[in-house]
């Protein structure tokens, strides 16, 4: 194909350069606030390692807690942490937050995930920045896609396993958010948990990965005619998985406001209303 | 009736530049419309390219206001009364005149594509298919064949990578043919080394601009890069094919390349 010098049609070329005459940068630098934004927030929370647990509300940065270190102040009771009480040997370089032994997982998932892929290529990455818009090293034959040094978003599914196994987690520190202390009640935190649980199993729901697994690897979902629960479970998360983006955002702000909420209680910050 | 300005750029292979017009554009009429105007009164040799008036055809796409659009299709009252329409030819594509590529790429491109192989009949001799396996691949056939996909595909338009990837609109092409319960061909070996499904870096920009609004991100490309991965990354599946003697073909079939 013959080479075309760039005035043939008038294209603008370089890094940010379109016809467009619209706002197209507006949506980039969206996303590109709102994940640093959370990305700022979450590694503080992460890093505390204290204030993380607020009568009988767990964050949900911190679920599960395999070891918990009762001298840091709103921790875990013992009984709620996996593997009990912090380890003697842990280096006293490292720091003692339960969070970090088990964030990995989630940050994982969502940082493979395909829309979240879409969303920093585009507004991190300038990979192209909008439609029709000038990619960051335009031309040349650097550029690979997700091949070479991205090969390892093709793992992406073994993030949603484990993504998984955390919906049942969550969901049961929601159920346990209902019983403080040995009694039984209600308070706003309980809600704000469930929520989160919720939330989160609407997002893994329609992960591409998930839907493949599920059913969308297969040609054949209805042998012979009839709707099989792998048909029905394919439609399920079709559904969730056309909404991939909108629960991709409202998980992620509802995550951080869950973990922000315990924190503010656990501190005496704000009251949490409830019956106890 | 009211007067509106049209940028269109006028040249050819060797260059050209943007010509200003101004036309009157009637209540309801489309960007085709008013290019028709001017070609009648204003510039009788504009070259453009259209058949169907109806966005059935895809011969009419074209970059207006810096966007991959169906000339026909698109409505004048989409834009602000004031606002100055460019008009460009699509700019993954060489020029051939005015406002026509040469789209020519995309057929060779096409047949790299490995026909339908149709899986053996039942017993009774018919082919069987059920509705609701084949509306997946249904969607994929809405295809017009505009080309605005592949033109604002970063990787074909600003990465000048055609040679390693044929572009969105061949990748639901495949899909459809992947997915489709009476197709015997394996297609995911040539889909990853020859067709380039990795190039495609999930961005949407296709999705965004398809005049059949094919959701060619969400229902062919990841499917189709979650198919690779089955076959060439999954560890797991991997070693269970290698373990219970199930291997799948993951070298290249000996194909002539029509790529360029
Ligand atoms: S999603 Fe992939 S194929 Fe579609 S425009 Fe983006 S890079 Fe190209
Ligand atoms: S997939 Fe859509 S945008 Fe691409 S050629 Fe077909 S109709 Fe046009
Ligand atoms: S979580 Fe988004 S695609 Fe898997
Ligand atoms: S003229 Fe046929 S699609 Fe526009």
């Amino acid at each position: 194909m013959s080479k075309q010098l760039p005035v043939v049609g008038g294209h603008p070329t370089g890094f940010g350069a379109t016809s467009r005459p619209d706002n197209w940068w507006v949506g980039p630098a969206a996303t590109f606030l709102g994940l640093l934004t959370f990305l700022a927030y979450a590694h503080w929370a992460a890093f505390q390692g204290e204030h993380y647990y607020a009568h009988s509300y767990l964050s949900p940065f911190y679920s599960p807690v395999l070891w918990t270190d009762l001298a840091a102040a709103g921790s875990a009771p013992v009984e709620h942490a996996w593997l009990g009480i912090w380890p003697e040997w842990w280096p006293s370089f490292l720091p003692k937050s339960p969070a970090l032994l088990i964030l990995v997982f989630p940050a994982g998932f969502r940082f493979t995930c395909y829309y979240y892929r879409k969303a920093y290529y585009r507004s991190f990455a300038g990979s192209p920045p909008g439609c029709s818009v000038g990619p960051m090293a335009p031309s040349g034959k650097t550029y690979h896609g997700e091949g070479r040094l991205l090969l390892f978003q093709n793992l992406h599914r073994y993030f949603m396993y484990a993504a998984l196994l955390y919906i049942p987690i969550l969901f049961y520190d929601a159920f346990l958010a209902f019983y403080n202390g040995g009694n039984w009640g209600v308070g706003v935190g309980c809600f704000v948990l469930l929520l989160n649980a919720s939330l989160l199993s609407c997002y893994t729901l329609g992960c591409h990965s998930f839907r493949h697994l599920i059913g969308g690897r297969s040609d054949c979902m209805t042998p012979c005619g009839k709707a099989t629960t792998q048909f029905k479970l394919w439609k399920m998360s079709t559904w969730f998985n056309g909404r991939h983006m909108a629960f991709a955002w409202v998980s992620l702000f509802w995550v951080g406001f869950t973990d922000l909420y315990v924190r503010l209680v656990s501190m005496g910050v704000i009251h949490d209303y409830n019956t106890w | 009736m009211a007067e509106r300005t049209f940028r269109i750029w006028r040249g050819d292979s060797e260059g050209g530049d943007f010509v200003e017009y101004k036309s009157e554009v009637g209540e309801g009429q489309v960007v085709l419309d008013v290019l028709h105007t001017i070609q009648a009164h204003q510039a009788n040799d504009l070259a453009l390219r259209w058949n169907c008036k109806a966005g059935k055809c895809g011969s009419c796409s074209m970059e207006i206001n810096g966007k991959p659009k169906l000339a026909c299709m698109t409505r004048m009252n989409m834009y602000e009364p004031g606002e100055t329409i460019t008009c460009q030819p699509l700019k993954a594509f060489p020029v051939v005149r005015d406002l026509v590529p040469d789209v020519s790429w995309n057929y060779k491109q096409n047949k790299r594509i490995a026909p339908f192989k149709c899986k053996p009949a039942d017993a009774d001799g018919k082919h069987r298919m059920y509705q609701e396996d084949i509306d997946r691949v249904q969607e994929f056939r809405k295809c017009i064949e505009c080309f605005m996909c592949q033109d604002v595909c970063h990787v074909l338009r600003d990465r000048d990578r055609k040679d390693a990837f044929a572009g969105p609109r061949y990748m639901i092409r495949v899909a459809g043919l992947e997915m489709n319960p009476l197709d015997d061909e394996d297609r995911i070996p040539e889909l990853k080394h020859e067709l380039g499904v990795a190039m495609c870096n999930i961005t949407r920009c296709c999705t965004e601009v398809c005049p059949e609004h094919i959701n060619i991100t969400d229902n062919g490309i990841i499917p189709m890069k979650e198919r690779v991965v089955d076959r060439f990354y999954d560890p797991l599946l991997i070693a269970f094919r290698a373990l219970t003697g199930r291997r799948k073909r993951t070298k290249l079939r000996t194909v002539e390349s029509t790529k360029e």
